[in-house]
């Protein structure tokens, strides 16, 4: 396994060495109000122009949220009657029908909330033009939307006796033109060199060498998976993701894909440290984010390389090494083998990325638990772009909170107050989506119209229908692909997206405003340290005794049952 | 709610332009300049004729040929319509494949192997791969096909174990990702080393 390890520490090393320099970079795309220099600054100044919207003009949180809430919406038209409409659009040279309806609903709230479940196969049911111009966009823009709405919580943290957090324009703007687009731009440049496909032709014909007629689907593929990584998105262009050679061909393009999944997440607990001047405290932050990381694809790697029940019993060598990788290679590629799946399974699900390079529902029970869990956290192990680090605040100001309790003093954080509001809004943040997560679970395993769904029979099927509502409510978007499509999983399913997105991000934002709001405190010898080694045990104790225990129980019910089992 | 409207519509209508077509249509066009022939599909022709990609297995089934993993698509090796398996660790679907393919596999190279027992089979040889198109074998599952095809070709043994060599890809950079064996590269090899 030495090999293996060796990848993943230098997955680590080069991950840091990266996200730190952007994080700076970010804070100053977000503080520095010229920031474009002249030429690029006057194609900014003209897109505030064409929206008539004054970039000078701040919003408080509720005008950030109701900025933010109609924009989506409005997106939520356009991408939906793409989709439905795409046989007699443009850009189709295969000559795709138009999406079904309850397909298209599911996949629209998939999209805007920058979740990216994939209750379809893209390359045999989107347009090119669906793709690149509806999907991919909301790649683009989902992820700006989540990073913006970071930028104005962390201006809360920062701001004093204010009410303004920003502008959501000129956030968003910034995000995908400054962050997300140059990198996508060079990312997207290597893939092509790669091997992954760009092209506007319809799908390639071969005659093979015994004479069979074989169907190649291609398309505008490379710009979609860089932005798909980049942005936490994870929707690929092709059913099996980034399993498929063409979204992800060899061991390189393996390694940036999965750097590009992490980077923008990380960098932005750095950006934060700067933001609010508080670099320690940031680093601590991404200390206990990466303690859980490296907790996850500890157990992961090995559970893998150990195998499945199946596979042991059925007597094929799965030794590592003589020419083979060994382990649980059911739904896994030769190129990546055992450490580089279980490794993109972990981060795939520490952000709320969901690309997959493996089939998840194919990975031993207890290496199949890790991404659940991980999802089950919130997204907060890095998480989404901008979703994640604004979702750990709950967990933060809780964690904060309890140390204020434990010596009787009220709580400060950032040398400001925690009081009742501030604990309401976190404890909301952290606490609706777990639960309505083993609520819905639990209505589809126990009804029929939820029980079609289900794919692989006993302890696994059950952990296919908590993966499903897990992975939708936190924004993840990967499955244990075996559950299906049906009307009703697609519209229940549309539900889980919309509320496990915005839920939290309004729950961010009023957290934020009332802390803006607030003055600051000067530092006393009884203020609990956040730039300490103690608070990052505080912190991941308290996402383990939240969210950790309140998924346990169904944990038994999934993955332990059947990792016990023969 | 007006002024957020408003705004909303220019902004969805510019960001779609821009983002969805002319970004992607200018680094299409770049992309076909600079790696056309990656940017097409890593296609390879013979003959002026296209005869598969370098990144997708097309199900071999000839025993003159090294054959590719177990394909979950419909109909196998389908390169338009991806997919897993999805069954689950314990599912006795998954054993009951494990071994058919397992016999599958002896029934076919014994005779060329005879000393082969289901514990010298790799696991890749019997397991479906994620794609249902992976392109790779591992260099064990190549070995253990090599005296099939060099007796059916009638080649020195080590003239196929040669040109299993030659088509394998080793760890980009020297360390990353595994090593694989390119099944279709492979097989043409062996056909231009006969004049085929």
């Amino acid at each position: 396994m030495g090999q293996g390890i060796g990848q993943i520490v230098v997955y680590a090393a080069v991950l840091i060495a990266l996200a730190y320099p952007l994080g700076l970079y970010m804070a100053r795309v977000y503080l520095t109000p010229a920031f474009g220099g002249r030429f690029l600054g006057s194609i900014e100044r003209g897109f505030y122009s064409i929206l008539r919207t004054d970039p000078r003009k701040e919003q408080s949180w509720k005008g950030y949220a109701k900025s933010v809430l109609v924009f989506s919406i409005v997106f939520f038209g356009l991408l939906y009657a793409i989709q439905r409409l795409q046989a007699h659009l443009f850009l189709n040279p295969d000559h795709l029908p138009g999406v079904p309806s309850h397909i298209a609903l599911n996949t629209t709230a998939s999209f805007i909330t920058n979740t990216n479940w994939q209750y379809y196969g893209g390359e045999y049911t989107m347009s090119y033009l669906t793709q690149m111009a509806g999907l991919a966009v909301q790649q683009f823009v989902s992820a700006a939307v989540g990073m913006a709405v970071l930028a104005a919580v962390v201006r809360g943290f920062a701001r004093r006796s204010t009410s303004e957090l920003g502008n959501f324009w000129v956030d968003l703007y910034r995000s995908m033109v400054y962050i997300l687009l140059p990198l996508t731009l060079i990312l997207g440049v290597i893939l092509v060199s790669q091997g992954v496909p760009q092209t506007f032709s319809g799908h390639a014909t071969a005659r093979t060498l015994e004479g069979v007629t074989q169907t190649i689907a291609r398309g505008p593929v490379a710009l979609m998976i860089a932005i798909k990584q980049l942005g936490t998105n994870g929707g690929g262009f092709y059913n099996s993701n980034s399993a498929v050679p063409f979204e992800n061909p060899n061991g390189l393009t393996n390694f940036l894909e999965e750097i590009a999944i992490l980077l923008i997440p990380a960098a932005q607990v750095f950006m934060f440290g700067k933001m609010v001047l508080a670099r320690r405290h940031a680093w601590m932050v991404f200390a206990a984010m990466f303690a859980v990381f490296a907790i996850g694809v500890g157990i992961a790697y090995p559970a893998e390389q150990h195998g499945s029940q199946v596979l042991r019993a059925s007597g094929v060598n799965i030794t590592q090494g003589q020419g083979q990788s060994g382990g649980n290679m059911s739904d896994k590629e030769v190129r990546f083998g055992i450490a580089n799946t279980a490794l993109w399974g972990t981060i795939t699900t520490d952000a709320s990325n969901g690309s997959v390079n493996g089939g998840h529902d194919a990975f031993t029970a207890f290496g199949g638990a890790i991404p659940l869990v991980n999802i089950f956290f919130g997204e907060v192990i890095f998480g989404g772009v901008g979703s994640g680090l604004y979702g750990m605040f709950f967990y933060i100001v809780i964690a904060v909170f309890i140390a204020g309790l434990m010596v009787g003093r009220t709580p400060e954080y950032l040398g400001k107050k925690i009081e009742a509001r501030e604990i309401k809004y976190a404890a909301v943040g952290a606490l609706f989506v777990p639960t309505m997560v083993l609520t819905m679970a639990a209505v589809s395993v126990v009804t029929n119209l939820g029980l079609a769904s289900v794919f692989n029979p006993g302890a696994h099927g059950f952990t296919e229908a908590l993966y499903a509502y897990t992975s939708q409510a936190n924004n993840n978007g990967s499955a244990f692909a075996g559950y299906g499509a049906t009307n009703f999983s697609a519209e229940f399913g549309t539900v889980a997206l919309l509320l496990g997105r915005f839920a939290p991000l309004l729950a961010a934002l009023a957290l934020a405003g009332a802390f803006a709001g607030k003055k600051t405190a000067p530092v006393s010898a009884g203020t609990f340290r956040t730039d300490g080694p103690t608070f990052v045990v505080l912190l991941v104790g308290v996402i383990i005794l939240t969210a950790g225990l309140m998924v346990f129980p169904a944990l038994t019910l999934g993955p332990i049952v059947e990792g016990l089992s023969h | 709610m007006a002024r957020d409207l408003r705004s909303s519509l220019i902004a969805v209508v510019a960001l779609t332009a821009v983002f969805g077509l002319a970004i992607p249509a200018l680094f299409t066009g770049f992309a076909q300049l600079a790696f056309s022939s990656q940017a097409d599909g890593s296609l390879i022709k013979v003959d002026g004729k296209v005869v598969g990609s370098r990144l997708a297995a097309q199900g071999f089934a000839k025993p003159q040929y090294f054959h590719e993993r177990p394909s979950a698509t419909t109909p196998a090796y389908n390169a338009g319509a991806t997919t897993f398996a999805n069954l689950g660790p314990t599912n006795p679907d998954l054993a009951k494949a494990v071994r058919q393919r397992a016999a599958a596999i002896l029934k076919l190279e014994r005779p060329f192997n005879p000393g082969l027992t289901i514990h010298g089979i790799p696991v890749d040889a019997v397991t479906t791969s994620a794609s249902g198109i992976d392109p790779d074998i591992s260099q064990a599952y190549a070995q253990l096909q090599a005296p099939r095809v060099a007796a059916v070709r009638h080649l020195p043994l080590a003239t196929v174990k040669s040109l299993i060599n030659d088509n394998t890809d080793g760890r980009s950079l020297g360390f990353l990702g595994e090593l694989g064996v390119n099944v279709l590269e492979l097989n043409l090899a062996l056909d231009r080393q006969q004049g085929r």
